[in-house]
């Protein structure tokens, strides 16, 4: 638990004069489930999207995957995997279609493909669905399914964009079964949510408010810290500190 | 070159999973060809004249028989009252009041010269024009022969008379669908390649596709080239087909070399299609697109040359032609197909379809962005 696979050194992204992200510092070790959380429009997604390189931070120095964020974009997206709030495999395309589409990208033989896609179907239990279009699906497969593609490639990072949201708990419960599985095969989940349930699943957890982190610690120190029951109250209670 | 390949593949199952798309594929070109070809004629058929024949002399008749045997013209009703006529005319039941006043007879005989009066709608000023010298000219055959004949003459020739012979060189029956079809083949093209490509890329946005694909280490040319190539291989199946049906309907004669049809083809829709990635890049939404689309194509169509000569355009106005796509394109096609030009008459169009097809392609891919 001591490779650093994120470094965050005084993150700053801003739009005009709205500060989104102010100051961000920290790191995520190999193998962790690092819960990213805070309200809506704390600067989550933004943060997020940083990391993936889909965003051009305003100043700051972060590396990914050992990998500069501003010279060596590229080989960051070669290794990491990223699942966001919106569904967003092919619709018309049939699962094997997506996956064969998305492997091709990432340069993964036919051979692997194949037997890789026959696991994730079987783990999945949509063998039968394998031919059909993923537009057709019920939602808490999607999610599934879109989370098996964003780590087909195996990353060293999968970054999760509120992955559960709208659908009940028992399939979040099971999504979480997956976000587990990945984390043994020792990819590391860094994942944004606002389920204060899904933050006591976290190995730690960092709390945004107002674009900055308040606090950042596993969930038994928080929880002591702030002398609460659950995270819940401890997100309550940084909440109220910061109005 | 392999991710080309998934890209690719992957686009064509898209397409082919569009039914609503590949409808449109194949029904805009019969639709245009078929319609829009028929349609779009400057031919003057069926004029309808209303006679008011207050002489009601043999010449007046032989006058009247005479416009109405001539196929332009049809001879709805008639009235002693030029009101009447005028009245035609406003509720658009004719296009033209042939007033011959009384004594036209009488007058042509003793004086050897009497006037008739023609009113012509001319709303629109073009076929007014044309009708206009059309009646003129049957006039003018009637009136050179008339004293002759009734003088008992021999038909009147004057001593020297310089005569023009003319022949239309590459339409010879002056065949306007001919010279339409081309120009059609040209909007379909366009309209094609323009609306798929840009509505292509934008659905990704809409869809939150294109932000997965972002955080893929798929290399820019390589997405681009395939919101490219299986548009440009789409546009070119329905100029095949255009052709096609152009060459079994119309009887349309294809002089030129099909070789340089084609390359010219794929050239010009390098440049229209990076032009709709280039609004797609823009826009956010398919409306959007559609809008802007939309927009460049009405200018782009209307400067084109399809309905009115470039020619006869004010001259900022064919400085402007020079960066529309459409008018090279359409120059082309009409040169080739209908002359049979080669290469080397082509040169200017060429250098003008390489400088559109590079810029707007550049645009484009400056404007993409995988890091916003």
């Amino acid at each position: 638990m001591n490779e650093k696979v994120i470094e965050v050194h005084n993150l700053v992204k801003k739009f005009g004069s709205f500060v989104a992200n102010d100051h961000l510092n920290f790191d995520v070790y190999k193998g962790e489930i690092f819960g990213f959380l805070g309200a809506n429009g704390a600067g989550k997604t933004t943060a997020m999207k940083i990391l993936c390189g889909l965003s051009a931070p305003t100043s700051g120095d972060v590396k990914v995957a050992g990998f500069d964020i501003y010279k060596e974009t590229e080989k960051v997206k070669r290794n990491i995997g990223y699942m966001s709030q919106k569904f967003s495999l092919y619709e018309d395309l049939t699962i094997a279609e997506n996956i064969r589409f998305f492997s091709g990208i990432y340069g993964i033989s036919p051979k692997d493909r194949k037997a890789k896609q026959e696991i994730l179907l079987k783990n999945l239990d949509i063998e039968s669905a394998k031919d059909s279009l993923v537009g057709s699906l019920p939602l808490g497969w999607k999610q599934k399914l879109a989370f098996s593609v964003a780590i087909f490639h195996d990353p060293k990072i999968v970054f999760l964009d509120e992955p559960t949201g709208g659908v009940d708990p028992i399939t979040r419960r099971k999504f979480w079964d997956l976000i587990y599985e990945a984390s043994d095969r020792g990819i590391t989940v860094f994942v944004t949510t606002h389920y204060m349930d899904e933050a006591e699943y976290c190995n730690r957890v960092s709390i945004m408010s107002e674009g900055r982190i308040e606090a950042l610690d596993t969930t038994e120190n928080l929880k002591k810290q702030y002398a609460a029951k659950n995270m819940d109250e401890v997100f309550l209670k940084i909440a109220r500190n910061t109005e | 070159m392999k991710t080309l390949f998934y890209v690719l593949q992957k686009e064509f199952i898209q397409v082919k999973r569009n039914k609503v798309m590949l409808r449109m594929i194949i029904m805009i070109p019969i639709m245009q060809m078929l319609v829009l070809v028929f349609a779009a004629t400057y031919d003057l058929k069926n004029v309808n004249v209303f006679l008011v024949d207050q002489d009601l002399s043999s010449t007046s008749r032989k006058l009247a028989s005479k416009i109405d045997a001539s196929p332009f013209f049809t001879i709805n009703n008639t009235s002693f009252n030029p009101e009447d006529g005028e009245n035609e005319i406003l509720n658009n039941r004719d296009d033209m009041v042939l007033v011959i006043p009384k004594g036209f007879e009488r007058n042509l005989m003793r004086e050897d010269k009497a006037s008739l009066q023609l009113l012509v709608n001319a709303i629109d000023g073009q076929s007014a024009q044309i009708g206009y010298s059309y009646a003129a000219s049957v006039i003018g055959g009637f009136n050179k022969n008339i004293i002759a004949d009734w003088k008992g003459l021999p038909e009147f020739k004057p001593p020297y008379q310089i005569n023009t012979v003319s022949r239309f060189w590459y339409n010879s029956e002056l065949e306007y669908k001919w010279y339409m079809a081309p120009g059609v083949l040209a909007l379909l093209v366009t309209l094609i390649g323009l609306n798929l490509s840009s509505t292509s890329l934008v659905k990704e946005k809409e869809d939150g596709t294109i932000e997965q694909l972002n955080v893929t280490p798929i290399r820019k040319i390589q997405f681009l080239a395939g919101k490219l190539i299986p548009f440009i291989v789409i546009a070119l199946f329905d100029l095949s087909f255009g052709l096609f049906l152009a060459r079994m309907v119309f009887n349309l004669p294809i002089v030129g070399n099909l070789g340089l049809v084609f390359g010219f083809g794929v050239l010009y829709l390098i440049g229209i299609l990076g032009l709709g990635l280039f609004i797609s890049t823009v826009a956010d939404t398919q409306q959007q697109v559609m809008f802007v689309t939309f927009f460049f194509m009405m200018i782009f169509i209307l400067m084109s040359g399809i309905f009115t000569p470039v020619e006869s355009m004010p001259q900022w106005a064919q400085t402007i032609d020079q960066i529309n796509p459409v008018y090279h394109f359409m120059r082309v096609l009409r040169m080739v197909v209908l002359k049979g030009s080669h290469f080397g008459d082509l040169i200017h169009e060429f250098v003008a379809l390489c400088i559109l097809g590079v810029t707007f392609l550049t645009l484009a891919l400056k404007r993409y962005r995988k890091t916003a």
